[in-house]
This record gives structure tokens, sequence and C-alpha cells, in this order.
């Protein structure tokens, strides 16, 4: 009976778990780590710049594609230095090893975006396909943008 | 108790493989794999995985002597990025040896050379009676400074029978817009990569140190072939063209990403010299049937072409990616398969959002030295299952064909390095 209860009681938990999953649900309060200042609703909006404008080669689970496009999930680009990976964004990118493999795709400049849309997508994919960290503002994209030299 | 009648039969069978293992010396019967490898096939071929080589394998030979040529996109840990292969037993080999120190995808080979290229050169080493490569490490240069520039950098490769190599130089450029890939990026009149890339160059097979000067941009507008062969019925050369792609991405207001998922056609062209298939600016439909404006030359999804553009002589589904060709000339496969062609689909990524396919080898039945009636899939699953191959996340990516000297077919993997081999289990 008892072992019963704890089946039931994981499987609850187990899909509690999934539902969560499939809603980056908007209460962001409970947890006091690096996602502190990632909102839902951020992670909304940066969803939808990123099926619009990136989806295509990093495909829709970040993985990328061997050899063309690099994947998003545990790099340091992605995680690492913000002003780098909003430069990414600003310039594109072309004939850069990431974690020492080669990829050969052109990545083109995204720089039409707003400060807010760059911010969004790039928050969505430091929180994204298994990635954990801090969100990135839109001020930060504006002082990027303001001393980028291309 | 429960080992008892294994055991029993253990002699028996023993005295059997050791006969059936003396048999192979003289007859070298192929053993498919249980499980055929994993791959799913038509009725009566087997296949097994030759080899792991545990590099990116691109493309491949087999001399007649049996001995299998592996180019790997990048030299493995020890270096070497051309694996040789020597038969061990029931049809599986083992890599014997390794040389070149440069990564690329072209190999071929006659009976008296090895040819194998890197992203800029083209390389020939002399074969002995035996198939096997006299001097390694001095390799004769016949074609150099061909244009890389990362993207379509694979420099494939193959002969025709009167001493010419045909060489694709890749278009550095989706669609040779202002700004490569750039949302509403218009495309650069008189497209200036097509100078030196984006078509197929012809040099002289035994000439050293040749580069654009000395050959002959043999045909054009040609975005990236990575699957080439030259068809001996007919002399002439057959190329696969990998098409365009991004037409939702860099035209949202003229095309919906449904659309860009199966537009435009990988198209086999079959070539003669001078001739232009029209890359950038047109592309194939294989829904119209149709040579369509490029959006970048003021195309629209609706507009075709003008100009006197190549005719595909064979399409197939957008962005499956071909990257070998191969005419089969063997008479191990069934009467339907001789002269018709093999063509290795490394599948696709620019499909999405929409599920991804290729990750397979199609048959191309041929008539009279032209494409006659449907194309089919020959060996399939390669990506492990339909699930793995509508992710984009395959377990294996088909690169390279050869023909054996049985008339097996071999396939590469480029993923994992497998080497397959199909064989027809005759009755």
């Amino acid at each position: 009976m008892k072992a019963l209860l704890i089946v039931v009681g994981f499987l609850a938990w187990g899909s509690s778990q999934a539902v969560a999953q499939k809603k980056p649900a908007p209460k962001p309060a409970a947890k006091p780590s690096a996602t502190a200042a990632v909102s839902g609703a951020m992670l909304t909006a940066g969803k939808a710049v990123y099926v619009q404008n990136c989806l295509t080669c990093h495909q829709a689970d970040g993985g990328g594609v061997d050899g063309l496009n690099p994947p998003l999930t545990k790099t340091n680009y992605v995680l690492g230095d913000k002003a780098r990976l909003i430069k990414v964004v600003l310039n594109g990118l072309q004939g850069e090893d990431i974690e020492g493999e080669p990829y050969n795709n052109v990545m083109p400049s995204f720089d039409i975006l707003t400060d807010q849309q760059i911010a969004d997508v790039l928050t969505y994919v430091r929180n994204s396909f298994g990635n954990k960290a801090s969100a990135i503002k839109a001020p930060e994209v504006k002082a990027t943008r303001a001393t980028n030299k291309k | 108790m429960k080992n008892a009648l294994p055991r029993f039969l253990l002699l028996p069978a023993a005295v059997v493989g050791s006969l059936s293992l003396f048999a192979l010396k003289t007859e070298t019967a192929v053993v498919p794999d249980a499980d055929n490898a994993g791959l799913k096939l038509p009725a009566g071929f087997g296949a097994l995985k030759v080899a792991e080589t545990g590099g990116r394998a691109r493309h491949i030979t087999v001399t007649p002597q049996g001995t299998i040529y592996v180019k790997l996109n990048r030299p493995n840990t020890a270096g070497k990025g051309i694996l040789v292969l020597r038969e061990t037993s029931a049809g599986k080999a083992e890599v014997v040896s390794g040389f070149g120190n440069y990564g690329g995808t072209g190999i071929f080979s006659t009976h008296e050379y090895l040819y194998a290229s890197s992203d800029q050169e083209v390389f020939r080493y002399k074969l002995n009676g035996k198939g096997e490569v006299v001097s390694p490490e001095q390799p004769e240069k016949i074609i150099t400074g061909l244009v890389n520039r990362k993207q379509h950098e694979s420099k494939s490769i193959t002969l025709d029978k009167a001493g010419n190599i045909y060489v694709n130089v890749g278009a550095y450029s989706n669609s040779c817009q202002v700004k490569d890939r750039q949302k509403g990026s218009l495309g650069i009149q008189n497209c200036p990569v097509l100078d030196s890339a984006g078509g197929i160059w012809q040099f002289k097979a035994d000439k050293l140190n040749q580069t654009y000067g000395n050959g002959i941009r043999y045909a054009t507008g040609l975005r990236n072939v990575v699957g080439l062969d030259w068809n001996a019925q007919t002399n002439q050369l057959f190329v696969m063209q990998h098409g365009r792609d991004q037409l939702y991405d860099n035209f949202p207001n003229l095309y919906t990403s449904k659309q860009s998922a199966e537009l435009p056609a990988e198209c086999m062209y079959a070539l003669k010299q001078g001739d232009n298939a029209g890359w950038p600016y047109i592309y194939y439909d294989n829904q119209q049937h149709k040579k369509m404006m490029a959006p970048e030359y003021g195309g629209d999804g609706k507009k075709e072409a003008t100009g006197n553009y190549l005719e595909p002589a064979a399409a197939y589904p957008a962005h499956t990616a071909p990257d070998a060709l191969l005419f089969y000339t063997g008479t191990m496969f069934p009467e339907k398969y001789r002269n018709g062609a093999f063509i290795a689909f490394h599948g696709s990524w620019n499909r999405a959002p929409e599920p991804q396919k290729g990750y397979y080898v199609v048959f191309q039945p041929f008539k009279n030295g032209k494409p006659s009636g449907d194309w089919e899939v020959f060996a399939d699953n390669f990506a492990g299952s339909e699930a793995n191959a509508a992710a984009g996340r395959p377990e294996h990516k088909p690169c390279g064909l050869a023909q054996g000297p049985d008339g097996s077919l071999y396939v590469t993997d480029d993923r994992k390095g497998t080497i397959y081999r199909i064989v027809y289990a005759k009755k």
C-alpha cells in the first residue's frame, strides 16, 4: 500500500514536471538562481523571435546541424560573455570553430531586430535546450550595439 | 544442465564452421548481417557493416583487387585523411593503414591511379598491380588553388575515359545575394561567384599544378554538386545539384515555410560542355515542373525563368542533399539495376520546421542513357528510425557510393564513419 502511494506520488510529480516543461510558467518568483531575472514573458517573446529567425538553421531543439550550423547547447558562446553573444546576432558569424568543431554555413547579420527582440531571443536561447543562464536585457543590447564595430 | 544441449552441439558446429571458413578462402562469400546492418532493402538484398572507421567518411572507391580507399572530411586522430581497408572475411574489412594529411571529400580510382581531393587541391597517387599506393607520402599535386570559402567547400571528382578529370567547385553562397542569407537581400547582377565557383571545371588528369587558367569551366550555374559520375554508356557527365534554400527565411512575404521546405527540387543534370543550369538566377519547382525566376532576381514564386538554362534530367525532393552518384555497371544486382543510377541522399536540415527527410540511397532507373521511370528508395533507415529522420537527428548519414569488383554496392556514412556493403543474395 505504501509502495502504491509512492508510485502514485511519483506519477503525480512526474506529470506536474511534464506540464511545467510544456508551459514555461510565467511565475518565476520561486527560484533565486541565475534564472531569477528570466521572466515567462521574455521566454515567450524570445521563442517567437527564435522560430521566425533562428530555427531553420539551429533547429527546433537548438542542436544545430553537423558541420554546418553550430549547436546552441552547452557552448561557451551562448552561456558565456553576453557582449560576444550579442555581437554574433548583430554581425553574424562565419568560419569560426565552436568548441573545436568547424561549421561551414554562413550566419547573416540580424541587426534589423530591435534591442528588445535580441534580448528576448538570447534570453530564450540561454534558458532553453537544457541551457540555464542569466537573462539579457534590452539596455545591454543597446550598449553593445552602440560600441559595435562591424 | 541448461547448457548441455548446446555443448553437445559444439563439436559438430566447430567442424562445420572451420569447413566453411576453409571454403571462404576460395569463395570469399559475403555474409549479410542478421539485421542487414539496420537497413531496409528490396527483397533479395542483404547488407553488412564492413567496418567502423570512426571518421567522417565522405567518398569511397574500391580497386579491382578489392582494396577500399575512404576519404575523411578531416584527418583522424592519427593525422590521416585517407583510410586503406582490406577485406578480412565474410565481406568485412579492417583499416590497415592511412595516409594524406588533409581532409576533403573526393576520391576516385582507375587501374593506374588513385585521385583524392582536399577542399582546394586534387592529388594523385600511383597504384601498383595489387591496387596499392606506391608512395603514399609523395602524391602528385595535379590541381591547386581552387576556391574554398567554407560554404559548399567539397571538391568532388570523377574522370572520363579520355584522360580528363572533372571537379566541382561549389558556390560560396546560397543565392548570390548582396548579403548572403540575409532576409530581403537581393541578388548581385552578373553573379561574380560564377567566375571561380558554382560549376564544374575540367582538367587533365595527368598534368601537375593546374589551376583555373589551365582548366575549362565545363558547366556553370550549378550551386553545389557533391555527387557526380561519368556515364560510360552515353559518354557523358551527370551531376546532382544541391538546390538553394531558405526561400521563406529570405523572402517571407513571397513564400510560406511549407513552400520553403518543398522547394526547390534537388536536380540531376546531364551535362555537355558549355551548359548553364541557371544558379543563382533560377530554381527548379518540381510541383509545377518549371524553372522559376529566383526571388533575389525578380521572382515571386510564380514567374517562370527566362533565359536558356538547362532542363534537369530528373528531380528529387527538396533539400535532401544528394552527396553521391554512381552508375551501376555490375552484374551482381538484377538486370533492372544495370546502367541505372544510385544516389546517396545525405538528408535535409533546411526543411525545418517541417519534418526532415532523406538519409537514404535512391535508385533511379535509366534507359538508353536517360532517366526512365520513377526513382525509388533503395536502401533506407540509415537514420535508425523515422522519428530520428523527422527530427533531423539520424544515426548515420549516407555520403559516398562505390561499386566493388564483385558488383557489391558500398555506402559510406560521414556521421559515425560506418562503411556499408549491400549485396544481392542469389538464389
